[in-house]
């Protein structure tokens, strides 16, 4: 113990002191790797820069770039759109569906959650490449099993039509486990009480579901429905491993497209744009969803 | 305990007739419950399989399930391949400091946010959390740039160093916890002379363990099956971790059908690592999950 401070003046100072040394990595990590990259990259996006020369200012030109020359900019954010609505609204929906059916009385619970759970833990990439085999159109298991049933499954991963559906396909497949844990957690934070005083009103099952449960699990809805969206947006590897953005650009994501320009091309300054793009996107989604869940999320009086 | 049989034999007819209308109910409920869950396995087993096949039997028609003959080839070849022994300890590497590091800031923060006083702490704590809705898109090439700088392209160190800053997720997630922890205790702690860094070490560390564990089992889990950061940062092949390398093995091993054995062999050694740490600490991950689900 170092020197003991003398009054309470002192203890509080030195309390202080000792908490901002206790916070201090973290406050330097948010300067160094969220704040100063943050504002670098608004910059970098007003420049050209390709890392050897120094970066050039151009104004809003890469900007204008991608609304008016560029040919992948909007095919590539509506890839994204089309994406992450494809995969966060059915998971979303499948996960509530499991989540309801887990929260019941039955045996086996944890075990069904636990094997749900399964691929939210394995790597994407080793996951990726299995999907690629399973999707193989000729020796892949699921043409397989579709011949036994007298269907010529399509080329999946090969064909503009159906590559995107594939991907998304395998990401509800891998994410799916992990917002059923979620809901499941929050299905179980719903007082059993409400559930029995409606049952004695007499209301069936859907009732108790959408009166009872739909409300009261709004919070967390809202919760998986917000992450979900920041984080599927910007998902890369899945697709980058799976398809690499082919056939024909169909399945190249917004994330991808930003690599591609940065680390390939080294268009750091149209880079940093489509970064900042990515970055509304998302703002102005968290921001409508926030908007609009004041018409459906219901927060309870008691914290 | 009476068990539902006798419960049954005890019952009115409508009674019971309700009771099998259940049984009914909970028999469908297991069949949905167990499709779902052969949906979600399959493919893991059928990574297995064709991990453990013949290059020949890859092919046939109807395709097998459990191979024969059991083919552990692939496992060999996988390392003349491609430095596989590289890429796994890599992985271990980065991902074993990645948790020390973001164990120690982490708590270390996440016990002042929780249990001291200071000021501006409620708006730093707003700050941390509006970071995470910060897409990483909007981060990385300036940080890419300041690894360059730094000289440490190609190098383990922007994989490993960033987690020494701690990150918001996991101050949230054990801040949640140290709240929980008695007051008392602190009190006690500080009557008897101990100072701030005593406590957070002597009993703040040993009763948040649980979700320690917690945060050290998905940082792990995050640093291994990160691929964007190996990707832009390493570019020799004996500095690959798994994730980036197996992708790198599919292109050496190339796209026909008779070497996809190796491939998915490869995959298995980027699985099974954390199926082990699942398996052990299934019980953390979720209650660590469902914590943030309920508070978020």
């Amino acid at each position: 113990m170092a020197q003991k401070p003398a009054s309470l003046k002192g203890l509080r100072r030195h309390e202080e002191r000792m908490a901002w040394l206790f916070v201090s990595p973290v406050v330097l990590g948010i300067l160094i790797f969220q704040v100063y990259p943050t504002l670098f990259s608004l910059f970098a996006s007003f420049t050209t820069w390709n890392l050897i020369t120094s970066p050039r200012w151009v104004g809003f030109d890469n900007y204008v770039d991608l609304v008016t020359t560029d040919r992948f900019f909007f095919k590539t954010l509506w890839n994204t759109t089309r994406y992450t609505a494809g995969v966060v609204l059915p998971s979303m929906a499948i996960a509530l569906f499991f989540a309801s059916l887990l929260n019941q009385s039955i045996r086996f619970k944890q075990l069904y959650r636990g094997i749900y759970f399964v691929p939210v833990v394995a790597p994407t990439v080793a996951l990726a490449l299995l999907w690629g085999w399973l999707y193989e159109p000729n020796f892949g298991i699921i043409n397989a099993v579709l011949r036994t049933v007298g269907i010529k499954g399509p080329a999946w991963l090969g064909t503009t039509q159906w590559a995107l559906r594939s991907v998304i396909l395998m990401a509800i497949w891998a994410g799916v486990g992990f917002q059923i844990v979620i809901f499941l957690a929050g299905l179980q934070g719903i007082p059993q009480e409400y559930y029995e005083a409606a049952a004695i009103d007499g209301a069936n099952a859907w009732q108790k579901f959408t009166g009872i449960t739909l409300p009261l699990l709004s919070p967390v809805t809202f919760f998986v429905l917000v992450t979900g969206i920041i984080g599927t947006f910007q998902d890369f590897a899945l697709v980058w491993v799976l398809t690499q953005g082919g056939p024909a650009g169909s399945t190249q994501l917004i994330v991808m497209y930003l690599y591609g320009l940065a680390f390939r091309l080294q268009k750091m300054g149209l880079a940093s744009a489509v970064a900042y793009a990515v970055f509304l996107v998302i703002v102005g989604l968290t921001i409508l969803n926030f908007v609009f869940s004041k018409k459906w999320v219901f927060y309870e009086e008691t914290t | 305990m009476i068990t539902e049989q006798q419960v049954e034999t005890r019952l009115p007819t409508t009674a019971r007739r309700r009771m099998s209308s259940r049984r009914i109910s909970h028999m469908v409920t297991h069949a949905v419950l167990i499709a779902m869950a052969v949906l979600m396995i399959f493919p893991l087993v059928w990574l297995v399989s064709t991990s453990l096949k013949h290059p020949s039997k890859q092919m046939l028609w109807p395709p097998q399930l459990f191979p024969n003959p059991v083919y552990f080839r692939n496992y060999v070849d996988l390392f003349v391949l491609a430095p596989m022994g590289n890429y796994l300890f890599n992985s271990f590497k980065i991902s074993t400091l990645s948790v020390i590091g973001v164990c120690f800031s982490s708590s270390l923060a996440a016990f002042a946010f929780a249990r001291m006083y200071f000021r501006g702490s409620k708006v730093l704590f707003g700050i941390l959390l509006a970071t995470m809705m910060l897409p990483y898109a909007v981060t990385i090439i300036p940080t890419f740039v300041i690894m360059k700088n730094l000289g440490w392209l190609n190098t383990h160190y922007p994989l490993i160093v960033p987690s020494f800053f701690g990150s918001a997720y996991f101050v949230f997630l054990l801040r949640q916890s140290y709240r929980a922890i008695p007051q008392d205790l602190f009190d006690s702690a500080t009557i008897d002379g101990a100072g701030f860094f005593q406590i957070y070490w002597k009993i703040f560390i040993p009763l948040g363990m649980p979700a320690l564990v917690t945060v050290a089992l998905f940082a792990f889990l995050g640093a291994w099956n990160d691929l964007f950061g190996p990707l832009i940062y390493l570019s020799s092949q004996e500095k690959m971790t798994v994730a980036l390398g197996l992708t790198y093995l599919r292109g050496r091993a190339g796209t026909g059908v008779e070497r996809v054995g190796v491939i998915m062999a490869g995959s298995m050694l980027g699985v099974v690592p954390m199926l082990l740490l699942y398996s052990f600490g299934q019980k953390y991950f979720i209650q660590g999950l469902a914590r943030t689900g309920l508070k978020g």
